[in-house]
């Protein structure tokens, strides 16, 4: 495969940005460009998905210095699928923010901040370098601060402040572990650092090491003690940057952690006790939390932590099974929380209120609607045979085949809360009468023009439908994901890319 | 030297995090900016320090085998990491003024309003 077209999903966006900063004042134009430019990376990303399925992994040495002394740029199987999620994502959440982001907002450059955003998480699929990795987050984590505080409303100050003191926090761990991982080994590349650490003769500094970089990741993923600023800020910003933080930001981190612990540090009984631990204090620290809101947002807010318990939890676990389940849970729920913040959007236009005690009606009103609202809803909770149901079965099946029936009940009692908290969306949001007289100056969905309501439906409709096209292709997944956690579990490969020339 | 450092970075680490444990958000931003520092300079030390030797391949030399030379990575990594932490406090600043602003309230206890109500 060509450097380009491992390459293109970062030139694609980082173009659009450039293009998008000198139409500054043109949101008309800004609209398009960021709408055309999503379905040129789409297509890229189709395109090097396929590459990559039909001739395996691919990699480039910056500038061309062999690793490990060059920045290393790797796709493989997995970097591309969810490479190809971010870019289905990234155009669904494209097209509704055309129609949904207030105007004062795009003046004030919200669209290229957007693709700036969508560039730092590509660069982290496809970073090889750990500094790299770091790098990326960076620019991924400063684009979010912007999008977070653009508008600059109360809420979102108050949210802002404790997102930035935390990811800043995270940074600066990540740092610290960069550098005793650069005094323990002297290499950042991450397949060299795979080869030299199990070298290392102090045990212990590695695995501070690890935990170090566990807590770096955590925050990024809101594992159980490190998630306060997720609830505290997800909720603040327009619909459209919380659709794009809650389905890609913290599977950021999660993917990290898939990396880093699979390839980088050697597995062993200290990480398989901290992942087990912290996996059951997430799921239930989310669990709980989503039953105790009211509204809508904060309540979808807390399942994502939840939701991040399952992937640790197959992490955790360590076999094939159940890392094939993670990387198909992670793909299903970047769909599907992404659908359904779009879902809360929507529904809030409609509406005209979050909380579960003032909805109502959504059902008998708009039957259409629902019915798109049901696909998300349900996939979520994991009802057979929508996108949720398939990874369960890995994951479980894979904590079964470990004997690790803890995990297993963990996962099996997320899935029952997740069912308790969607069937009080339902109650309150769809079967409710509405009880509440029409808001007086209030923007209402029928109120917004046609092009921009087709827009936030067609960018709805799109993420949904890729979740059912996951449904569709679930046999394939299966062996795809199996495909990558067995790469993942067993680097050979990966190294033999990255340093073919070590033995 | 390098305890000297050491002693150094453990300073600008508690400091920092001393800071961000206070209720004032300029304190917190100081705690940031202090962290920030630490870690830059925990870069430099764990990277080694040599004194003396430039990390400069002579024409002549084949091979760097017994060389003593500086590493120049660290040196890099900090560079990077220097400008990436200066527009993120950069940015902290604006956020803090815009804070200060629309809050009317330098007390972090005072933000929290959003939560409490359901």
């Amino acid at each position: 495969m060509s450097g380009f077209l491992l390459l293109s999903p970062l030139l694609i966006r980082f173009s659009i940005a450039i293009v998008l900063m000198f139409s500054w004042r043109k949101i008309r134009l800004q609209r398009f460009i960021s709408v055309l430019g999503e379905v040129i990376a789409l297509c890229l990303a189709t395109i090097t998905f396929q590459q990559v399925l039909a001739e395996g992994a691919s990699s480039m040495q910056a500038g061309g210095w062999l690793a490990p002394y060059g920045i290393t740029l790797v796709v493989d199987s997995l970097a591309a699928l969810l490479l190809l999620v971010t870019s289905i994502i990234g155009l669904g959440v494209s097209l509704f923010a055309a129609g949904s982001m207030l105007n004062s907002r795009l003046r004030f450059g919200f669209f290229p901040i957007y693709h700036l955003l969508l560039l730092g998480i590509s660069g982290a699929f496809l970073a090889g370098d750990i500094f790299n990795l770091y790098v990326w987050f960076e620019v991924m984590i400063i684009s979010s601060f912007v999008l977070l505080t653009l508008g600059g409303e109360r809420a979102q100050i108050e949210g802002a402040v404790k997102y930035f003191t935390l990811n800043f926090l995270a940074s600066v761990v990540f740092l610290t572990g960069l550098a005793v991982l650069y005094g323990l080994t002297g290499s950042l590349n991450m397949a060299d650092l795979s080869l030299k650490l199990p070298l290392v003769a102090q045990r212990s500094l590695v695995d501070v090491c690890a935990f170090i970089f566990f807590i770096a990741f955590g925050i990024k993923a809101a594992v159980f003690p490190l998630y306060f600023w997720l609830p505290a800020s997800y909720h603040t910003p327009p619909t459209a940057v919380t659709a794009v933080f809650g389905g890609l930001l913290t599977k950021v981190g999660i993917y990290a952690m898939l990396r880093v612990f699979t390839l980088m540090f050697p597995w062993d009984a200290f990480l398989a006790g901290l992942f087990q631990l912290v996996a059951v204090l997430t799921i239930l620290a989310g669990a709980f939390g989503a039953l105790s809101k009211q509204h809508l947002v904060k309540s979808i807010s807390w399942l994502i932590i939840c939701h991040i318990g399952f992937m640790l939890a197959g992490l955790a676990t360590h076999n094939q099974e159940s890392l094939a389940g993670t990387i198909f849970y992670m793909t299903h729920d970047m769909l599907v929380k992404a659908a359904l913040f779009l879902m809360s959007g929507i529904t809030y236009r409609l509406l005209a209120t979050h909380l579960f005690g003032k909805a109502g009606g959504l059902f008998s009103q708009h039957p259409a609607w629902s019915l798109l609202f049901a696909v998300p809803l349900f996939a979520l909770v994991g009802i057979p045979p929508l996108s949720g149901f398939w990874p369960k079965i890995s994951l479980l099946s894979g904590m079964a085949a470990a004997g690790n029936w803890l995990l297993f009940a963990m996962v099996l009692f997320g899935s029952l809360v997740t069912l308790v908290v969607v069937a009080r969306i339902w109650i309150a949001f769809f079967w409710q009468p509405s009880p509440t007289e029409p808001v007086v100056a209030f923007r209402y969905f029928e109120d917004y023009p046609v092009i921009k309501r087709r827009a936030m439906g067609a960018g709805m409709v799109m993420v949904v439908f890729a979740s059912l096209l996951l449904v569709a292709a679930a046999p394939r997944m299966y062996v795809w994901c199996h495909h990558m956690a067995a790469n993942l579990l067993n680097p050979a490969a990966y190294l033999q890319l990255v340093l073919p020339q070590s033995p | 030297m390098e305890i000297m450092l050491a002693i150094v970075v453990g300073l600008l680490y508690a400091s920092g995090v001393f800071m961000m444990f206070r209720r004032s958000l300029v304190k917190l931003i100081m705690g940031v900016i202090l962290l920030g520092n630490g870690v830059n300079l925990l870069i430099f030390l764990l990277g080694r320090l040599e004194k003396g030797a430039p990390p400069i391949i002579g024409v002549s030399q084949k091979s760097l085998a017994g060389q003593v030379y500086a590493d120049p990575i660290p040196q890099a990594l900090i560079l990077t990491a220097i400008v990436i932490s200066f527009g993120l406090q950069a940015f902290a600043i604006v956020l803090l003024k815009r804070a200060y602003k629309v809050l009317h309230t330098d007390d972090l206890d005072d933000i929290n309003t959003r939560e409490e109500e359901q």
